[in-house]
């Protein structure tokens, strides 16, 4: 069989010879064989931690975007109530953000899923063959002459290669897609570290890079829409609604520590 | 005939499925060497189906050698293509 599937089998088969040349008498093949399966076992392990280390930052990155999330929607909310439709934008636009890189972690977090469980699988399948060859390589011994023993010692270690080569293949493909994931989480980690979720009534009132970066990355109709519906959510006449937190102010409760959002709408470029 | 689907299992196929396998191999080769993406994801799950349905699995106690190696289900179209072009699905 020619084309796709014959360049894989004989590039298998390589590396699988490969690994068997280096042992000249049958002993030392049936040992060193044994010893590379045992070893490759180990590796196989190692690889599996290694996914289950990069889902788990992955998923911490979804708990804390998720609570960024709430805490803009509450923010957005009580901004638009306090009559300052731009805070409440700017808000939106955060959540925004914060809600795509979710959908993406999500994501990611169900391929590692998946790798994880593939590479369970392989796991469990090439132990059942080192074991198979445990005990396939004392019956070698017992039964045949050496020049025997070789041809089936060779023959069963190909085929448990051949496993450790597959083995190799999908750890090989779950370590290139936890790099990619890699940086998405390391992205993520930017936009944090930038301060991008944090209170947004940590802000003063004018733009600063961050916000003009963000209406860039944040999708506009999204956030129109959303202030729309926010807007009709909260009733007509949100001045009477500025007049309720303007009076109740101090009382107001703001997410955070710091100074609640200019209720009357009037101070927030005196701010400045 | 032995053949293994990657990342799946071993599968013990009769000789008489071997002209079909062919085929439906040959049909992926001609969309992975015609280097337009259409029809491969379709073409190369047929190969994949064909072989699990026609074929018996081989326990995971029995050491075989495969006579044919599939890449696995989920190989990229770019992938496949590097199967002929570049250093392949298992570089050194």
């Amino acid at each position: 069989m020619a084309g796709l599937t014959g360049r894989m089998s004989t590039v298998v088969k390589a590396k699988v010879s490969k690994l068997l040349d280096r042992a000249e008498d049958p002993a030392e093949t049936l040992d060193y064989s044994y010893q590379k399966q045992v070893e490759q076992l180990q590796n196989v392990k190692k690889g599996i931690a290694d996914v289950v280390t990069a889902k788990k930052r992955l998923q911490m990155q979804e708990t804390s975007l998720q609570q960024s999330v709430v805490k803009l929607d509450t923010q957005a909310r009580q901004a638009l109530s306090g009559g300052n439709e731009e805070l409440a934008r700017t808000a939106l636009e955060r959540k925004n953000v914060a809600q795509t890189e979710l959908q993406g972690l999500d994501t990611q977090v169900t391929e590692l899923e998946d790798q994880q469980q593939k590479l369970t699988d392989s796991e469990q399948k090439l132990r059942a063959k080192i074991e198979a060859f445990r005990t396939k390589k004392e019956v070698i011994k017992a039964q045949y002459s050496a020049a025997e023993a070789q041809v089936r010692i060779s023959e069963a270690a190909t085929g448990v290669g051949e496993q450790m080569a597959d083995v190799g293949l999908a750890m090989q493909r779950a370590v290139d897609k936890t790099e990619n994931m890699k940086a998405r989480a390391d992205a993520v980690s930017e936009l944090e570290a930038a301060g991008t979720f944090d209170d947004i009534t940590q802000l003063g009132g004018g733009e600063d890079d961050i916000d003009r970066q963000l209406k860039q990355l944040s999708s506009q109709p999204a956030v129109d829409d959303e202030l729309a519906k926010m807007k009709s959510e909260l009733g007509p006449g949100s001045a009477a609604g500025a007049a309720q937190i303007a009076a109740g102010d101090a009382a107001a409760p703001v997410d955070g520590a710091g100074p609640a959002p200019a209720g009357s709408g009037a101070g927030e470029s005196g701010q400045q | 005939m032995i053949v293994r689907i990657s990342g799946e299992d071993q599968y013990r196929l009769a000789d008489e499925d071997c002209a079909r396998l062919n085929e439906l191999e040959g049909a992926v080769v001609a969309i992975v060497e015609g280097g337009s993406e259409d029809g491969f994801d379709e073409a190369f799950h047929a190969l994949l189906d064909y072989v699990r349905a026609q074929g018996t699995p081989i326990g995971d106690e029995e050491i075989e050698t495969s006579d044919v190696i599939l890449p696995p289900a989920d190989v990229s179209f770019q992938e496949a293509a590097g199967e002929f072009t570049g250093e392949g699905l298992i570089p050194d």
